[in-house]
């Protein structure tokens, strides 16, 4: 029998293998040459794709430097103090069009604004000022609405807070807070 | 695991029955289940009941798998030609036009081509292929080379065949008269030949064969 990477076939024209075109190397008709795999593929193989994770670090670093060195967004009025009942939510976009938060005023002076974006899988939170908690229906998550802290379900980071002011009796919007865990 | 290289397989048509048990064996393997990959054939159904059974003959140079774009068709050391891998094949019947011998054929419903492959999961765990278990008349017979010459003594196991010009070796071996000795098959030449001796012709009913009964 032939030894496992020995060519038993011959191609039609019977001339060497030496002589062969390339491509019967590339594309070999005996099954133990089809299934080796050099050292120096395997080597190239796993230093290219450990090359291409430290690049990704490198990015994801520099994708966070040019992130804080944005600082906070401008300030944005949300709406007029008197337009929001107490125990009512109000969905806004803050800082840019896409970005939907919403406000829910828990009292009379209680104030608190978050991402609408579930952190778990970016599905919209949907506030639930009885149960006292931010409800996603996606995967049943749930977050508490004074903190933004998750309470059940798969998000495991708080939902980013939206810092709010209030002026003569307009709600502004001032930063965007991201506490991790 | 591989097929032990003493152990051969020969095809003897001239002992086919015609009695399919090669094609339901086959057709039973759970690699194939219900699709047999032996082709039973008429040799000239107008005039003979005489059959031959197909199996791959394993080509030293097998020309399915020099046809192949997709590199779907691999032989292994112990020369067996395995039947197309299934996440290579594109269903492209290349190899289906190209055997010489009608092996491979495209099943449409899988979209891959499925042929035989000696029933590699038997013969490399030392059992012999389904055809060759059942075959009342051992037309179909896997076992050594002395097995075969002292259970045949009047024939002689031939594994070259001529297409024209081009003559194919093969792992599997085809029984012919041992008297007119030939080193290989000259196919297309017999293609055109006359069958001599022990042809025979079924007694088709004329008009006039008609009247007479009247």
């Amino acid at each position: 029998m032939a030894t496992d990477r020995e060519q038993i076939t011959i191609p039609p024209d019977g001339r060497p293998a030496a002589e062969q075109p390339k491509w019967r190397r590339d594309f070999p008709i005996d099954w133990p040459q089809d299934h080796y795999v050099a050292r120096r593929d395997f080597t190239k193989f796993m230093a290219l794709t450990s090359f291409a994770f430290v690049a990704g670090q490198f990015w994801i670093v520099i994708q966070n430097f040019i992130r804080e060195r944005r600082g906070q967004p401008p300030v944005r009025r949300v709406a007029a103090l008197s337009d929001i009942p107490v125990g009512r939510s109000l969905i806004f976009a803050y800082p840019e069009a896409h970005d939907t938060c919403v406000l829910v005023r828990t009292g009379e002076s209680g104030l608190v604004a978050f991402s609408q974006k579930c952190t778990h899988l970016s599905c919209a939170v949907v506030p639930e000022p009885e149960k006292k908690r931010f409800f996603c229906p996606c995967h049943e998550g749930s977050f508490d609405l004074a903190t933004g802290r998750p309470l059940a379900g798969p998000p495991r980071r708080p939902l980013p807070r939206i810092t709010l002011e209030v002026r003569d009796g307009v709600v502004y919007a001032t930063g965007v807070e991201v506490s991790e865990v | 695991m591989a097929v032990p290289a003493q152990m051969e397989f020969f095809i003897d048509p001239d002992r086919c029955i015609g009695c399919q048990s090669c094609v339901q064996a086959c057709s039973e393997c759970d690699t194939h289940k219900g699709h047999p990959m032996i082709h039973l054939e008429y040799v000239d159904r107008a005039h003979s009941v005489q059959t031959t059974p197909v199996v791959c003959m394993h080509c030293d140079q097998p020309t399915c798998a020099e046809v192949c774009p997709a590199d779907a068709i691999k032989r292994t050391a112990d020369g067996v030609v395995q039947s197309a891998r299934k996440p290579r094949c594109i269903a492209c019947s290349n190899c289906v036009l190209a055997c010489p011998f009608g092996v491979p054929k495209m099943k449409t419903e899988f979209n891959l081509m499925m042929k035989c492959d000696m029933c590699y999961d038997r013969t490399s765990a030392g059992k012999k292929p389904m055809c060759a278990t059942v075959c009342p008349s051992q037309a179909l017979f896997y076992g050594t080379r002395e097995e075969v010459e002292r259970l045949r003594p009047r024939s002689a196991a031939v594994n070259q065949f001529r297409f024209g010009r081009q003559v194919i070796t093969t792992k599997v071996s085809m029984m012919t008269p041992r008297a007119g000795r030939a080193e290989y098959v000259d196919v297309t030449a017999a293609m055109g030949e006359r069958a001599i001796g022990r042809e025979i012709t079924l007694n088709i009913l004329t008009d006039e064969g008609e009247e007479e009964a009247r």
